[in-house]
This record gives C-alpha cells, sequence and structure tokens, in this order.
C-alpha cells in the first residue's frame, strides 16, 4: 500500500481495494447510529425521521456544492418540491402506495433540479447566488399561490400513505417511517458512493478544481453540472418525499429560502466534498438545534451565527474533514 | 393619473432608499470582492441606534441620524479588522458562510437587546405632514428620501471621480497591487471605503425606516434585496446601482400595486430574466 500511495500511476489500485471497505465502514456506522437512535431516543424517532430526510437534501447539496463547487441557497427548491410532488400525488390524485410516492418525488426533484440547474448555471459568483435566491423565492411563491393543489401557506395535509410493501403500517409512534428511511439512506449512500468515484464523479470534481481545464480536455463543463444537478434533485426529492411520507404533512417551510440556508451551513459544518462530512453536519446541527431552540429559538440563531464564524476561521474543512486530518496524523506518526 | 403618479412616487423614494444601502455594498463588493451578506445587517444596527437616540434618549431627528451613522461604523470597525480581513481573496463559499454568520449573530442579539416587536423612528414635525406641490401633495418623508438618494449619488460621483480619494480608489479598484506598488496605501483606502460603506447602509437604514420597517429579521429579509440590485447593476458600479434600484424599485412597487397576489413573484421573475442576459450586471465590466 505505502508503495501506490507514492507513485500516481498505481493510483487506481488504491481506488478499487479501500473505498469498498470504506463503504462497508460507513454503511455499518449509519447501521449503528440508526440502532443506536432507535434503542435511546424511542420518543424521537420523528425527529430521527426529519434529520434522516435533511441528510438526504444535504447529500445532494453536497454533489452540487462540495463536488462541484457551486455555490447554491436555493436548494431547498428541490427538497420542497419532491415533497409537494409526493405529496400531491397523495392527496389529488389517490397514489398512497409509499414506494410510488417516493419515486414521484424524486423524478420531480429531477425536473426541480433540471430547471434550477439551467438556470443557475447561467451566472458565476455573485450572479449565481443571486439567481439561486430568486430560484428559492418563485418556488416558494408558487406554492404559495398554487393553493388549490399545495394548501398555500395552511400547508398540504391529509397525506395518508398505504402500508409500506402492504405489509408495515405507518404507525403512530413513526417507527415504520423511521426504519424505512434508514433503508432509503442507505440505498442513497452506497448509490452515491459509487457515483461520485466513477469517473462522471471524478469529472465534476475537476471541474470544480479548474473549469477552464476541463473544456480544454474537450468535455462540456455546462452539460455536465446540469447532469449533476438533475442527480441531485432526485436525491433531494426523495429526502423531501420521505419527509412527506413520514410527517403526513408538507408545508411552505421546505421551499423557504431558511432551509436552504441551513442545509448549506449544515454541509460546510461537517465538511464540504464528502458524503460522510454531510451525513456528520446534519446530525450535529439538527440535534443542537433541537436541545437548544427549545429553550429560546434566538439564542439558537447567534449560537448558529458563531458557529459559522467559528467553522470559517478554525475548521474550514468542517468537522469531519478536520478529524480525518488528525486521524490521518496520528496514523503517520504511528507506523 | 392619480395612481400612475403615485406609483412613481413610491418607486422613486423606494429605489432611492435601496440606492443609499446598496451602493455600499456594491463598493466593498467592487474594490475588495467580498460577497458581504452582513450589509442588511449594519443597516438594521443604524435603525436600532437611531431609534433608541430619537425616542428613549429624546434626541433630535439629525442628531440621531449622525449618531447611527457613526455608532454603526464604531461597531463595524472591529468586525472588519477581525473578521473580513480574513476573508479578503477567500472563496465566495467561505465569504458567504462567514458574512451570515455575523448576521445570524446581529439577528439574535438585536432580538436579545431590543425584543422582537417593530422599532420606529419618530420624524420631525417637518417630515411628517404632506407637502403640497401644486398639482399634487406628496409625503414629506418620501420627497426627503429622494433628496437624500440624489445627494449621496451626487456627493459620492464627487468623491470618486474628482478627489484626490476618489483616484486612490478606482486604482485600488483596478489593480490593488499595482497601486500599492505606485505607493497608495490600499489597506487605509480599504479601511475607510469599508466606513463609508456602513455609515451609508447605516444612513440609509434610518432614512428608510418608514419604508423598511426595523425589526430583527431586517437583516435576512431585505439582505436578498440589496444583494439583488448590487448583482442586477454590476458590482462597483455607481450609474449601475443607479439604474437597478430605480428600475427594481419601478418593478416592485407596480407589482404591489396593480397585482398585489403576485407582486414578490414579477420581481424575482424580472431579477432572473436581468441576471440571464446580464450576467455581469447592467453596466458591470468584464473581467
Amino acid at each position: 500500500m505505502s508503495a501506490t500511495d507514492i507513485s500516481p500511476s498505481a493510483a487506481p489500485a488504491v481506488r478499487t481495494g479501500r473505498p469498498w471497505q470504506r463503504d462497508l465502514i460507513g454503511v455499518a456506522v449509519i447501521l449503528l447510529a440508526a440502532i443506536g437512535g432507535y434503542v435511546l431516543f424511542p420518543d424521537n424517532l420523528a425527529l430521527l425521521t426529519r434529520i434522516i430526510a435533511i441528510m438526504l437534501l444535504v447529500l445532494s447539496l453536497d454533489l452540487v456544492t462540495g463536488y462541484c463547487g457551486v455555490a447554491t441557497l436555493g436548494h431547498a427548491a428541490l427538497f420542497g418540491a419532491g415533497a409537494y410532488a409526493a405529496g400531491i400525488a397523495a392527496v389529488t390524485f389517490g397514489i398512497t402506495e409509499p414506494l410510488s410516492m417516493i419515486g414521484i418525488g424524486a423524478i420531480a426533484g429531477a425536473v426541480a433540479g433540471l430547471v434550477s440547474g439551467v438556470v443557475i448555471l447561467r451566472g458565476h459568483g455573485l450572479a449565481q447566488l443571486v439567481l439561486s435566491i430568486a430560484v428559492i423565492h418563485l418556488f416558494h411563491e408558487a406554492a404559495n399561490k398554487a393553493s388549490t393543489y399545495t394548501g398555500g401557506s395552511d400547508g398540504l395535509s391529509g397525506i395518508a400513505p398505504d402500508p409500506l410493501l402492504g405489509l408495515f403500517a405507518f404507525d403512530l409512534w413513526g417507527r415504520t417511517a423511521y426504519v424505512f428511511g434508514i433503508v432509503l439512506l442507505i440505498a442513497v449512500f452506497v448509490l452515491l458512493r459509487i457515483l461520485v468515484r466513477s469517473p462522471f464523479g471524478m469529472l465534476c470534481r475537476g471541474i470544480r478544481q479548474d473549469p477552464v481545464r476541463v473544456s480544454a480536455m474537450g468535455a462540456s463543463v455546462k452539460a455536465s453540472l446540469i447532469r449533476m444537478y438533475v442527480i441531485s434533485g432526485a436525491v433531494a426529492g426523495i429526502g423531501g418525499a420521505l419527509n412527506a411520507v413520514s410527517t403526513q404533512v408538507v408545508g411552505l417551510d421546505s421551499l423557504s429560502f431558511t432551509n436552504s440556508a441551513e442545509a448549506l451551513v449544515m454541509l460546510v459544518l461537517g465538511g464540504a466534498g464528502s458524503l460522510f462530512g454531510a451525513l456528520a453536519g446534519t446530525v450535529v446541527f439538527m440535534w443542537f438545534e433541537h436541545v437548544v431552540s427549545a429553550a429560546n429559538p434566538f439564542h439558537w440563531l447567534t449560537i448558529v451565527g458563531a458557529l459559522l464564524i467559528a467553522v470559517v476561521l478554525f475548521a474550514p474543512k468542517g468537522l469531519y474533514g478536520t478529524a480525518a486530518d488528525l486521524a490521518r496524523r496520528f496514523a503517520r506518526s504511528k507506523p | 393619473m392619480q395612481v400612475f403618479f403615485s406609483i412613481g412616487v413610491d418607486a422613486l423614494a423606494y429605489g432611492m432608499v435601496l440606492f443609499i444601502i446598496s451602493i455600499g455594498l456594491s463598493v466593498t463588493m467592487g474594490l475588495m470582492r467580498v460577497v458581504n451578506l452582513a450589509h442588511g445587517a449594519f443597516a438594521m444596527i443604524g435603525g436600532y441606534i437611531a431609534s433608541y437616540a430619537a425616542r428613549d434618549l429624546g434626541l433630535g431627528y439629525g442628531f440621531a441620524i449622525i449618531l447611527a451613522v457613526i455608532g454603526t461604523i464604531v461597531i463595524a470597525i472591529p468586525l472588519e479588522r477581525f473578521l473580513y480581513r480574513r476573508i479578503y481573496g477567500a472563496p465566495e463559499l467561505t465569504q458567504v458562510l462567514m458574512t451570515i454568520g455575523i448576521t445570524f449573530c446581529v439577528i439574535g442579539l438585536a432580538n436579545y437587546v431590543f425584543g422582537p416587536t417593530l422599532k420606529t423612528i419618530p420624524l420631525p414635525a417637518d417630515l411628517q405632514g404632506p407637502v403640497n406641490l401644486g398639482f399634487r401633495t406628496i409625503a414629506a418623508h418620501k420627497l426627503f428620501a429622494i433628496a437624500c438618494g440624489v445627494a449621496v449619488a451626487l456627493g459620492l460621483w464627487f468623491l470618486i471621480e474628482r478627489t484626490s480619494f476618489g483616484v486612490k480608489l478606482r486604482a485600488s479598484v483596478d489593480n490593488t497591487a499595482m497601486a500599492a506598488s505606485l505607493g497608495v496605501r490600499t489597506r487605509i483606502v480599504y479601511a475607510a471605503s469599508f466606513a463609508l460603506a456602513v455609515g451609508l447602509a447605516a444612513f440609509g437604514g434610518v432614512i428608510g425606516a418608514e419604508l423598511l420597517p426595523v425589526e430583527p429579521y431586517y437583516a435576512l429579509r431585505y439582505m436578498v434585496t440589496f444583494l439583488v440590485v448590487v448583482s442586477v447593476g454590476g458590482a462597483g458600479s455607481i450609474p449601475g446601482a443607479l439604474i437597478a434600484c430605480l428600475l427594481l424599485g419601478a418593478i416592485d412597487t407596480t407589482g404591489r400595486y396593480l397585482v398585489p397576489e403576485y407582486g414578490e413573484f414579477f420581481f424575482y421573475l424580472a431579477v432572473i430574466a436581468i441576471v440571464w442576459v446580464f450576467p455581469r450586471g447592467l453596466l458591470g465590466r468584464a473581467k
């Protein structure tokens, strides 16, 4: 192994050997954390399920921000599109089979990803940020005004999903929803690990590092980014649909600017450009929020602000990135 | 005709308030390349100080404005020294996160200190009533806001085009390294223009308190609008910012008057359309 570290030409050998182990470790860690959460907080399963839904949003944001380097403050548009699509399918069209609802959410998220990707990628830097903000506000307003379908500011309620696979009903304690969420999360996680290692994933990382060089190599920067946006939209849409299935309501807040900004904060807190970082950041942020905002929502805002400043100044790689660096240094000092 | 006229006056007053606040953001963005999402927070701090001075201390309106501008600059200087200086030249995402962090902190603290209620800044008697223009009457404070906007635009134009500070500022914007090697103290130019930007934000926050009411979420609610103005106008361009403010003020006000249901909708559609056609802003220059 140490020989392959030196010569870059042998690097692919490392890639095929070790990442699978890390995937397995990652899945094992998620499973252990899931079981731990189930045993330790049996009364908070609804919160845990919401954390899983937000994890999917943050993973999807990681794909475009962490891997492709697109700065966006409008990613909740994709999450909300999935949530509303699943909700509307259930309430208006009577499609209450949970897996179909998730599928509809994924498709709607992908479509929203295509639309917002095409709009947002038109600009760079500040213009890109402003476009992303305009997109999330447009989605928000659209959902607010189309109240016949979306329930407007009252939210969309009355979503009653069928039992999962016809066997497991969604119970009052949220056990079914929780297990369903964990299974979805693991499936998405494994697929995304494969995606980011694929040649396409490598191309996207290259685009983040140097778009001019990638286009000089003959690859289309914009087409790749839009493809990534569509994939990212599908992931976020699954998250939104999971949220709709588990809470059985969809509120306008799922399409809010705050939701987008918070997702970005979670991503950066955990460490952008790493799927583990996205997961870790979401858990830490949401759990903190749950504890602190119960006391006083405005203190929560102050703390998030201070936390953000601290992360930017002292841990620009995020919690996971910093921890991984420390672990690597520790491993190197102990041969 | 009556509707037309009142839309015009409201749009002009709103656009001028936007201009006073956003021009500082445009200057810092053009000069220091910092995406400062906390700019609205400085306007809000100005509004709070003025409200405190005028309501609780009983000072005059003019004094309140001066106190607000000075107080906000005093608050902003340590922030510039310890936080902003570290993110000059950093990637946009870093700057966005840092300045959003500052905004969140300011919102939380403002709510803790002043409470969640709306704060008013009592207007002096001269600015309260309507003013008769012969054929129409306008609210005096709107006229005052328009006059202030014009004064700020002219003052800035004079400062940047006709003084030696303006020459140094333009030189630093165009090429910081070259300006520094020619003997311009770019650090001082940076600090001075940051103070100027913050002071203008505070000034606009006070003048515009009738149109953009001061409350803790002010910083987040209007942040988007200020950013939009800068990106539509083109960062660093004063005429660009002026045109953008008047244009967006007109679109927003017209939308609110004629189709109040879909006001926001039109605003953001227009923003997307403009940025789509001019990705660098109306008068932004190519890199």
